[in-house]
């Protein structure tokens, strides 16, 4: 259990520090990452915010946001609350865990930017805990204008 | 509003920064336009399944519910109780056997048509309805309905013309290109607030001028640029118009050069962002954009489809609802292939991210000064069609019709 919360506390500190070349490095090669409008996901319909396959998909999300995609630049702040392990097998882990993104642009007061839950399986690497998948089911109705970086 | 003052150059190639941030301009517009002969857009057939099923929406700011009668008919009523205004419907989506609105339960079926009224005739002899009222009276606004090709569009003016020739010959053969009776799938919704004038939304897909330069992706990847074979087409009215593309992978260093958006050295580790498949009804043409003014932009951006809805939100923001759809004969892999492109397009879009940040920017800027006009004369200060994308004679076209309907 100590680990799987080092896990989020890692993942909310590298996005929360702008160091998005680390945030591939907590996932599987092999893994599955989605921001998904809690509308599509009740529904069962298919498309995704964002809905990236294979860490090399998130290497290029990372090159294109920080390289490509002309913004205005923000902070981020994740609150993650208590991780519910909701299965703990021989071969991963499932497990959820409410968020809550707090975006900060330049010159403006910090707002409430995405809430939703994570719903994610993790795997034993010989490096660490790793995420296998990792579904961010967000609440909010409306984005505020655009999603540049990883939730 | 002192209408002298709003627009004060000639022809439609310089903006003024009131057009987007003037309350009295907007209240206008929302009564000419969105309230008055043009169709808007509501949604696609297959967002509703059987007898009474919904999908609530809006027009300008007014909220309507597009709903699927007994017949199979597809109605759009206004979300206001005829009682006393209450806007009763709020659930996005769903299946009724009658409208009620909760508050007195005055009930309507799927046509608008006011059923019953509690206590109409009083209780033990007292109170009632005077006996001049009559059910028949008080229905839900009926709108009239255009359906084309499984895509569904209201107006609320009685003499609004034919949808056909609302929007034209030209671009219904467009249209057409992506709806031509197949049957369509719902894939899902992506929604944002984008704080900037609706007409902005409307103004980014009428200029070919920035794709090959705002995105490094259209043009590290020949998806839009400025050397690719293009072509720009408007309804007789210049207020619709279609911007056709064709992709090109080979490099002219000509359009690269001095372009700070492109990436020499850019290379995907996973190739699969833009596994583009051609598909035998694109044509030539990998590319097309519709604009019908002022509600939705139709996208089909290689493998990637949907519709973009604009909702104005005030003078200087709108809602942007994006519903991506393809085909019910999509074999699993091109479905997985939309999905894949749909990383490219939408709120979080590694192509068109930032046109919702550049829209937001312009907004800032045109408020910051009342006397500002925007400057559109690329091309310029006429309203042709084109056989290249180095104009802005798709913006001109609009404003020019802005300008009559208007009055201003």
């Amino acid at each position: 259990m100590t680990d799987v919360t080092q896990l989020y506390a890692e993942y909310a500190a590298c996005l929360d520090d702008g160091r998005l070349d680390d945030w591939p490095k907590l996932f599987t090669q092999d893994c599955h990452y989605r921001i998904v409008p809690r509308e599509n996901h009740e529904r069962g319909l298919p498309l995704a915010a964002v809905d990236l396959v294979g860490r090399d998909m998130l290497l290029d999300r990372v090159y294109g946001a920080i390289s490509t995609l002309f913004h205005a630049p923000y902070y981020q702040r994740h609150i993650i609350g208590p991780v519910r392990i909701t299965d703990d097998g021989p071969l991963d882990i499932g497990a959820e865990a409410n968020y809550l993104v707090i975006r900060t642009k330049r010159d403006q007061p910090s707002e409430v930017f995405n809430a939703g839950r994570y719903v994610d399986r993790i795997v034993r690497t010989p490096d660490g805990l790793r995420f296998r998948s990792k579904l961010c089911i967000f609440d909010s109705e409306l984005i505020p204008n655009s999603i540049i970086y990883p939730i | 509003m002192d209408d002298a003052k709003i627009w004060q150059h000639a022809g439609s190639s310089r903006i003024p920064a009131r057009v987007y941030t003037d309350p009295d301009v907007y209240q206008r517009e929302l009564d000419r336009i969105f309230y008055g002969r043009h169709w808007s857009y509501v949604g696609l057939e297959i967002e509703l399944a059987g007898p009474g099923s919904f999908k609530r929406t809006q027009i300008g700011e007014r909220s309507v519910i597009m709903i699927r009668n007994g017949e199979g008919e597809i109605n759009v009523l206004e979300n206001r109780c005829a009682h006393r205004g209450m806007r009763f419907c709020q659930e996005k989506a769903g299946t009724v056997k009658t409208l009620v609105c909760p508050y007195h339960q005055w009930t309507y079926n799927h046509d608008g048509k006011l059923l019953g009224v509690p206590f109409k005739n009083g209780v033990k002899g007292q109170g009632g309805m005077p006996a001049r009222f009559s059910l028949s009276d008080r229905g839900l606004t009926t709108l009239r309905v255009a359906r084309r090709n499984g895509v569904v569009f209201a107006t609320f003016d009685a003499s609004t013309e034919p949808f056909e020739e609302f929007v034209g010959r030209d671009v219904l053969r467009y249209f057409d290109r992506t709806f031509d009776g197949r049957e369509l799938v719902l894939h899902g919704y992506s929604r944002q607030r984008i704080p900037g004038n609706w007409k902005l939304m409307m103004e980014n897909i009428k200029d070919p001028y920035h794709p090959g330069l705002l995105h490094t992706w259209f043009v590290n990847y020949g998806l839009w640029r400025a050397d690719n074979k293009s072509e720009l087409v408007m309804d007789a009215r210049g207020r619709h118009a279609c911007m056709i593309s064709r992709r090109s992978e080979a490099i002219d260093g000509e359009v690269t050069k001095g372009v700070t958006s492109f990436r020499a050295n850019m290379k995907l580790h996973d190739a699969s962002l833009l596994d583009i498949v051609h598909e035998p009804w694109w044509g030539a043409p990998t590319v097309c954009m519709t604009t019908i003014f002022p509600s939705v932009i139709l996208q089909q951006q290689v493998n990637s489809l949907s519709t973009r809805q604009i909702i104005p939100v005030g003078p200087d923001k709108f809602d942007f609802v994006w519903t991506h759809f393809g085909f019910a004969d999509d074999p699993p892999e091109m479905l997985a292939r939309r999905m894949r492109q749909a990383n490219l397009f939408g709120p979080a879009g590694l192509v068109s991210a930032d046109d919702g940040e550049v829209i937001e920017m312009s907004q800032q800027g045109v408020t910051q000064d009342p006397e500002f006009s925007t400057l559109c004369e690329l091309g310029g200060a006429g309203v042709e069609n084109s056989d290249h994308m180095v104009t802005e004679t798709l913006i001109r076209g609009m404003y020019r019709y802005w300008r009559e309907v208007m009055g201003l």
